[in-house]
């Protein structure tokens, strides 16, 4: 409890010296098109991928449990629409961000940490939590919904693909089920879980980056640690979210 | 100049720097030397506010860095270039790009006016030309001379080294060494050098502070510091067969 509570001051006040005004406005947009592409861009095909054929087996899974004549068949493309809207597009793909992004934000700003680079920041005058970590964060929210909405889509088509391949469900039937008592909330909802988890994976990962300390094998600590407690907080948040905005 | 007075440091109950004095002086190359673990990095990291102190006092040409304001102390730091121990050169950016980057933060000078200046610096490092290589292309040399660069660009008034010869075969760390001597007589500026090798010492020494078991043992210069009567630094010196043989000849002249 008293390591949590530590984390927790040291978090708070990483986050007092991240959020503050750029130095340079002019070098932070470029660092933040720079983090974009690196946060989101890059990370565009793995949703792609996942989401493609999540929404597959999603569909085919559903169709499986939903073999009964009493159940009209449209209802695989219900089900699969809000499994992908209201849980796995934003908190299952924001897990896999938590592995993908939040590793690669604490790895590259631990091994900065390690080889001095961050001091050399410090020395220079610059403020190097808001320099390193703010346009991660700002990237990160900026970005995650769109690849979240993006995977949405994908997982849709995927589902589609998998209800028409693999089970004798029409197109037309799949079709309705998707658009049938479709509630836009859902994805007002998707996309503020989603800004919270990105927020969460992004600053996290950087407070473990920013607080390695050692060699390599702590760079690899830290990264480790980021993913793992980011993914807990993800889960943590969506469970909060859920019960304030759904019930 | 820079002036240190009574710091006291502990890591739980390690005491690791006790009542530490000493005057670093403008235009000589100050060095604080002593063994590994003796408290080096640790004072010249306190020196610049990467480390708290317990108690003590750090003047920037009277300026006290620990009663000013974070913003006070930013600005202070934009007039100190850092070398570091193994360079901390930023693993993303050229050799250009890591020489500019302080020129980009805190200047409004234009494309032309920042490279003029950073090839004015490489030049001075014996570096013409090598602007656009990734510091994973560069050697140990190479490396703490664009660190050297970098730390210049922006013409500070004090020039902190952290064991600039580590790593370094002994032809290219006295390159190293007399590239931060003629800076400090060229500029004018406060410079301190950490480091335990025996060759910078003789090298540069104007301004010597020998650091043992976190306290200030014997001060002076290179000259000096053959002949001192001191026990722990004739230890630290002579613990050198080379330099053993030399007092050794010294005497019988």
């Amino acid at each position: 409890m008293i390591k949590l509570l530590h984390h927790l001051g040291l978090y708070i006040i990483m986050m007092k010296k991240v959020i503050s005004a750029p130095e340079k406005w002019s070098i932070f947009r470029k660092q933040l098109i720079l983090e974009m592409e690196k946060v989101g861009l890059n990370s565009v095909g793995i949703v792609i991928v996942l989401s493609f054929f999540v929404g597959a087996v999603v569909s085919i899974q559903t169709s499986i449990n939903m073999s009964n004549p009493l159940l009209p068949s449209y209802l695989v493309g219900l089900a699969s629409r809000d499994s992908l809207i209201l849980e796995f597009s934003p908190t299952m793909i924001s897990l896999i961000l938590a592995g993908k992004v939040g590793s690669s934000i604490a790895s590259e700003i631990g091994s900065m940490r390690v080889t001095e680079q961050i001091d050399a920041l410090e020395i220079m005058g610059i403020n190097s939590a808001s320099f390193l970590v703010l346009p991660k964060i700002i990237a990160a929210v900026l970005f995650f919904p769109f690849l979240i909405i993006m995977s949405m889509g994908v997982g849709m088509i995927g589902a589609w693909i998998g209800a028409i391949g693999a089970t004798d469900i029409t197109t037309a039937d799949f079709m309705y089920g998707l658009k049938y008592d479709f509630n836009a909330f859902y994805i007002t909802y998707a996309v503020i879980k989603t800004i919270f988890f990105a927020f969460i994976i992004s600053s996290v990962s950087a407070y473990f980056g920013y607080h390695t300390k050692g060699g390599a094998i702590a760079v690899g600590k830290a990264s480790t640690t980021a993913v793992v407690a980011s993914s807990i907080l993800i889960l943590l948040f969506n469970y909060l979210l859920t019960d304030i905005m759904l019930s | 100049m820079i002036e240190i007075q009574n710091i006291e440091k502990h890591f739980g109950d390690n005491h690791v720097l006790k009542n530490v004095s000493f005057t670093f002086e403008k235009g000589k190359t100050n060095l604080i030397i002593g063994e590994s673990g003796s408290g080096k990095t640790i004072l010249i990291k306190i020196l610049i506010g990467l480390h708290g102190m317990d108690s003590g006092t750090v003047l920037f040409d009277g300026v006290n860095f620990n009663a000013i304001k974070i913003k006070e102390q930013r600005r202070l730091r934009q007039e100190i270039g850092m070398l570091f121990q193994a360079g901390a050169l930023y693993d993303s950016m050229t050799v250009e790009e890591n020489i500019m980057f302080p020129l980009s933060m805190f200047t409004e000078q234009t494309e032309e006016e920042k490279l003029e200046r950073v090839n004015f610096c490489l030049k001075r490092v014996n570096l013409e030309g090598k602007n656009n290589l990734l510091p994973a292309e560069l050697s140990g040399g190479m490396t703490k001379r664009v660190a050297i660069a970098r730390a210049i660009v922006m013409q500070p008034k004090y020039l902190l080294c952290d064991e600039p010869n580590s790593g370094l075969d002994p032809k290219t760390a006295i390159i190293i060494d007399n590239l931060i001597q003629e800076i400090t007589k060229e500029y004018n500026i406060t410079t301190i050098v950490n480091t335990h090798d025996m060759n910078s010492v003789m090298e540069i020494g104007e301004n010597i502070a020998f650091i043992n078991h976190g306290k200030i043992w014997w001060t002076g210069n290179k000259d000096e510091l053959l002949n001192s009567e001191n026990k722990e630094l004739n230890n630290f010196v002579f613990a050198s067969k080379l330099f053993k043989r030399l007092k050794q000849e010294d005497e019988k002249c």
